[in-house]
């Protein structure tokens, strides 16, 4: 699986312009951060990593494979819950894995356990608050044991101690072993949680460094503006 | 007029024999063919709605044009079938209970397919990339949504046993209103008033009303304790 490659990858549907030429390497531990202001091509150079779109130009490899060899998990800002119960959401993504029964009921107790879940595991998922729903995703992916963990803005909607708790969670997936991908535009949180930080604005890829080297020395104009908060409209959202 | 809903109801109230075969054979017919459909209609109205293929649109189209067939033309188009020198003649089924329920089936299956597309067509839209990215196949993605669907598909499928129930031209011809043996409700209704004896038509016609009113509270009973209970 590792590493993911993406060489000159544009995407661009409709004529419209989302990825641009966009380079990237990613390695297969710790915790890396997509960063960067609302619309500069986050969600979708995730997916692509995640093999969920197809790229209009350049290359996508996977170890040098054209699919993804080794599970991926994706947990999205708003995730899906079936009208079901707790339980039964998190196992959901165990389905296509058709595991014995036991081991199901087994997985989903562990997950609903590690993420706090379990004492609600016969309530009705659509019942959540907004942090336990994003919980109970986390814990779907969890618990299908990827090598890849793609979050897409898990906390844009949370107060801070729901945030809190999940950025807990995607550590403790971390430590389990999984490679852990996740956009946010959300400073703080990058600052917390990357062990390395790509910064996208309008659709490119401006820089690829270290977390503590991009906040101390960002190398791009775009990031400097954007760690003080200044980066103009116009160059976030161009026409 | 007072009298002949007098009559009726006095029909109803001692369980009249004849009124009350009718009713268990409209019913027997009515949910065979109802069950029928959805078996298939349901999983082909909702494996058109996840799936992309060259002629979708038109397969839509046609599916929805089929929701508004004609009873009395189906029931010709299932009577040259079935009749002596029809593809299936030889079957022996025309004028028999059997050849009702099967242009029922046929003519349910559309209307459930087609709301059964678009209740799931309208939830995929939602759970695409979530299911996709859990490694769903088009099977389990089908197999998911429908029973996340369950209680939206029951509109469906009620919808399917109303027109079943209140058709009278396809089963008219596919079974002949045959006394004691294909008589179902609607065909006795028309019969019964066409001969004067309004008391067993308008008790027939409470009976049939009544269903469909009891069935509809019941989908809406379903529904509320779902939203409630589920979301």
């Amino acid at each position: 699986m590792f590493p993911i490659r993406l060489e000159q990858v544009h995407f661009t549907p409709n004529g419209r312009v989302v990825l641009s030429g966009v380079d990237l390497c990613v390695q297969g531990e710790g915790i890396t951060l997509i960063l960067g202001p609302n619309g500069a091509g986050k969600t979708v150079l995730l997916r692509v990593l995640a093999g969920l779109e197809r790229i209009h130009g350049g290359c996508v490899a996977w170890n040098g494979a054209g699919t993804p060899a080794e599970r991926i998990a994706m947990v999205f800002q708003q995730p899906v819950l079936l009208r079901t119960t707790v339980a039964e959401n998190a196992a959901l993504g165990l389905r296509p894995l058709g595991l014995p029964r036991a081991e199901v009921q087994r997985r989903t107790a562990e997950v609903l356990g590690r993420v706090g879940l379990i004492h609600r595991a016969r309530d009705s998922a659509r019942q959540l608050s907004g942090g336990e729903r994003q919980r109970l995703a986390l814990a779907r992916a969890w618990a299908v044991r990827p090598r890849l963990l793609l979050l897409d803005e898990p906390t844009a909607a949370l107060d801070p101690t729901a945030t809190e708790a999940v950025e807990s969670i995607v550590r403790e997936i971390r430590t389990d072993g999984a490679k852990v991908v996740m956009t946010t535009h959300n400073l703080g949180q990058a600052m917390r949680l990357a062990d390395d930080i790509v910064f996208m604005a309008a659709g490119r890829l401006r820089e690829h460094s270290p977390a503590a080297r991009f906040f101390s020395r960002p190398q791009s104009e775009e990031a400097r503006m954007f760690i003080r908060g200044e980066l103009p409209w116009r160059i976030a959202f161009p026409d | 007029m007072g009298a002949t809903l007098l009559d009726a109801v006095s029909l109803l109230a001692r369980l009249d024999p004849e009124v009350l075969a009718i009713v268990w054979l409209s019913f027997q017919v009515s949910l065979g063919a109802t069950a029928l459909g959805s078996l298939v209609g349901l999983p082909l109205g909702a494996w058109i709605a996840v799936t992309e293929f060259p002629g979708r649109a038109a397969v839509t189209v046609l599916l929805n044009g089929l929701m508004g067939t004609p009873p009395v033309v189906l029931g010709v188009i299932v009577y040259l079938a079935l009749s002596r020198s029809g593809p299936l003649g030889t079957l022996g089924l025309l004028y028999s209970p059997t050849a009702m329920v099967i242009a029922q089936t046929l003519l349910v299956t559309p209307l459930i397919a087609a709301l059964a597309r678009q209740t799931v067509e309208d939830a995929w839209r939602d759970y695409r990339v979530e299911l996709t990215a859990l490694g769903f196949g088009r099977r389990l993605a089908v197999l998911t949504l429908l029973r996340d669907c369950r209680y939206s598909l029951v509109v469906a499928v009620l919808a399917g046993l109303g027109r079943a129930m209140s058709e009278v031209g396809a089963v008219m011809i596919v079974g002949g209103n045959i006394d004691g043996f294909t008589r179902v409700m609607t065909t006795a209704i028309a019969l019964e008033t066409a001969k004067g004896d309004l008391p067993l038509s308008i008790a027939l016609g409470l009976v049939l009303i009544s269903v469909v009113m009891a069935l509809n509270a019941l989908a809406f009973g379903l529904r509320q304790w779902a939203m409630r209970r589920y979301g």
